[in-house]
């Protein structure tokens, strides 16, 4: 029963090996590939209701016992986030087909895009930090892979930048780990988690704390580490882009939010505070980027600067209704950025660019797509019902409890002038007079907009059903709170 | 022996770092190589340096290498060979692409 855990990542796995070696016979491999997502996805469901049932899975590989196997823990928040990661690759394996050209889909992009969730969702569902290392790295050398396909001039430049900074933050992570190893003799969390509260979190731990805040935020694009993320994420095709802006920066928030409520929280008044700040300046600098530019791909990518400070917002101020805020932001974002990033990718196709003051009416053209985007920009700002206002309001809510009203007004006010940098693309590119130079591409646009309104669809559910989601995230918040919880399941002492 | 690894270790560091803030892209290409061997070295010295022991564990056997830090090491060299050759079909292609290895040429501001 416990092997459960395992398939959400074994999957995606096979399906990519498998999918290699169909690689010639591309419309064989749309077909596998959207039914092997799928699959994926019911199963993920499933895990779920399963671990609601009868809580958290944990799986100990090779029958070894838990400190000293490596082991797979699928507790409600990582198997919530492996459902969202679901979603979002089948609303990508839908769009692939009409975005990517042919050479790409047939140069084994299924195959990197299976190995990149099979990644993403053992980085979730690992409960070894060792382990976490090394899924993060099968999701960055997938992504490496994706990033090059295509391989244009601008694309090549920019990716360079993008492993660069990535390796360097992965050779610090297992720096850190080692450091970690000399101290508490572990690589396992539960196990850590124990020894560091035996030991009190001495001032030794609090600095390799901070060590990993830095490799988590390096990944996680937290300022002031975030310079790497705005351009490489725009230069390969939109479905990737989507796929880097809803996933990658989102493994990096949930290791955060792992590590810091499960072993480093005995010192909260240094670390978590220092997060506070962190996300103050995170969240401004990522608005006034997304104000800064006219490409509008550019400017969602800076709108998920923001987002991850909302998200390390919540984890700093360490309380129940703040920490439910940043899981109930985590699923919202994940499923909004993706939609957005299909949306402009959309909008830069159809118009033939994605300079901001070269295009303009486009509504007349595509209503649907015009109203799509306003609809999402209502999201991504967090204009109630919405699934951003949900979140927001939770750690608007947890800021007041610990009262930190600095960081609720700039919170308040970031969100603010996100809503200005999405309308601006709405009233510039979609409002205005009609271009009749545009060749309207009815077909593609029909293609296009399906994903992105089954995306949507997700965003508005978790908006307007929030009553049907809140008792499950407060669930996993109070859990979180309770780091004994965690080690208990694990260790079963 | 732990400091005389460590120091070492710090030096591939620095020596890494160095040629990571360099302009030239072969440079930073070798200085990211550096660095990966630093993390090697500082693991296997971070799970205490041991002579004579074997590294398997035994019922009955008191005197044993922690087998644990060689396997992190062992997986952690295997990623960052593969990373290392990618990295380098991947400088050579962009600096063919952008006829450049200069990483001032290489910012990319025009679509600001």
């Amino acid at each position: 029963m416990s092997n459960l855990a395992v398939l959400p990542i074994v999957i995606p796995l096979i399906s990519g090996i498998l999918l290699a070696l169909l690689h010639k016979k591309i419309q064989l491999v749309r077909v596998l590939a959207q039914l092997f997502t799928g699959i994926n996805l019911v199963v993920a469901i499933y895990i779920m209701y399963v671990v609601q049932k009868n809580g958290s899975i944990i799986l100990e590989s090779g029958g070894w016992d838990a400190p000293y196997s490596i082991v797979l823990v699928a507790d409600l928040l990582s198997i919530l986030l492996v459902v969202t990661t679901n979603i979002v690759a089948l609303a990508c394996v839908f769009y692939a087909p009409k975005s990517l050209s042919k050479q790409q889909e047939e140069f084994y992009f299924y195959t990197f895009f299976f190995m990149l969730i099979s990644g993403v969702s053992g980085a979730f569902l690992t409960g070894d930090l060792f382990n976490l290392f090394v899924f993060f790295e099968v999701l960055l050398m997938a992504s490496y892979a994706l990033i090059v396909l295509g391989g244009g001039k601008v694309q090549l430049r920019e990716s360079i930048k993008y492993v660069l900074i990535n390796l360097f933050s992965s050779m610090l992570f297992v720096t850190t780990i080692a450091f970690l190893y000399s101290v508490v003799g572990t690589v396992n969390m539960a196990q850590i988690a124990q020894r560091v509260q035996e030991v009190d979190q001495k001032g030794i731990l609090t600095t390799i704390a901070i060590l990993l805040f830095f490799v988590f935020g390096t990944k996680a694009a937290l300022f002031p580490l975030y310079y790497w993320l705005p351009k490489p994420y725009i230069v390969p095709n939109p479905v990737i882009s989507a796929l880097f802006g809803a996933l990658l920066t989102k493994v990096g928030i949930y290791a955060i939010l792992r590590v810091f409520t499960l072993i480093f929280v005995h010192d909260t008044d240094f670390t978590h505070n220092f997060f506070i700040w962190i996300a103050g300046f995170t969240l401004i600098f990522g608005a006034i980027g997304a104000l800064s530019t006219n490409n509008i791909k550019l400017v969602i990518s800076y709108n998920i600067i923001p987002a991850v400070g909302f998200m390390i917002m919540g984890i700093g101020l360490y309380n129940e209704a703040a920490l439910s805020g940043t899981i109930y932001y985590l699923v919202h974002d994940m499923i909004i950025k993706a939609a957005l990033f299909l949306l402009v990718g959309s909008v830069a196709y159809l118009a033939g660019t994605s300079d901001l003051r070269k295009i303009k009416g486009l509504i007349h053209h595509y209503p649907l797509l015009g109203w799509l985007f306003f609809l999402s920009a209502f999201v991504l700002a967090g204009i109630p019902p919405f699934s951003g206002f949900i979140g927001k309001l939770l750690l608007l809510q947890g800021g007041l409890q610990n009262d930190e009203v600095v960081i609720v007004i700039i919170a308040l006010l970031s969100s603010l002038l996100i809503l200005l940098s999405m309308i601006r693309i709405f009233v510039r590119g979609f409002w205005g007079e009609k271009d009749e130079s545009i060749r309207v591409d009815k077909k593609a646009a029909r293609a296009f907009t399906m994903p992105i309104v089954f995306l949507l669809f997700f965003s508005v559910l978790l908006g307007v059903g929030a009553e049907l989601f809140y008792p499950m995230i407060e669930n996993i918040a109070a859990y979180l709170l309770n780091p004994e919880l965690y080690i208990e399941s694990v260790l079963k002492e | 022996m732990e400091i005389i690894m460590s120091i070492l270790a710090g030096i591939l560091f620095t020596t890494g770092v160095y040629n990571l803030l360099q302009k030239q892209l072969l440079r930073i290409v070798i200085g990211t190589a550096l660095i990966s061997h630093g993390a090697h070295l500082f693991i296997l010295t971070m799970g205490k340096l041991k002579r004579g022991a074997p590294p398997i564990l035994e019922y009955g056997v008191s005197e044993y290498t922690d087998p644990l830090p060689q396997a992190l090491i062992l997986t952690s060299i295997v990623i960052s060979f593969g990373v290392t050759s990618f990295l380098l079909v991947l400088a050579y292609r962009a600096s063919k692409e952008n006829n450049t290895d200069n990483m001032d040429q290489m910012r990319g501001t025009e679509n600001e």
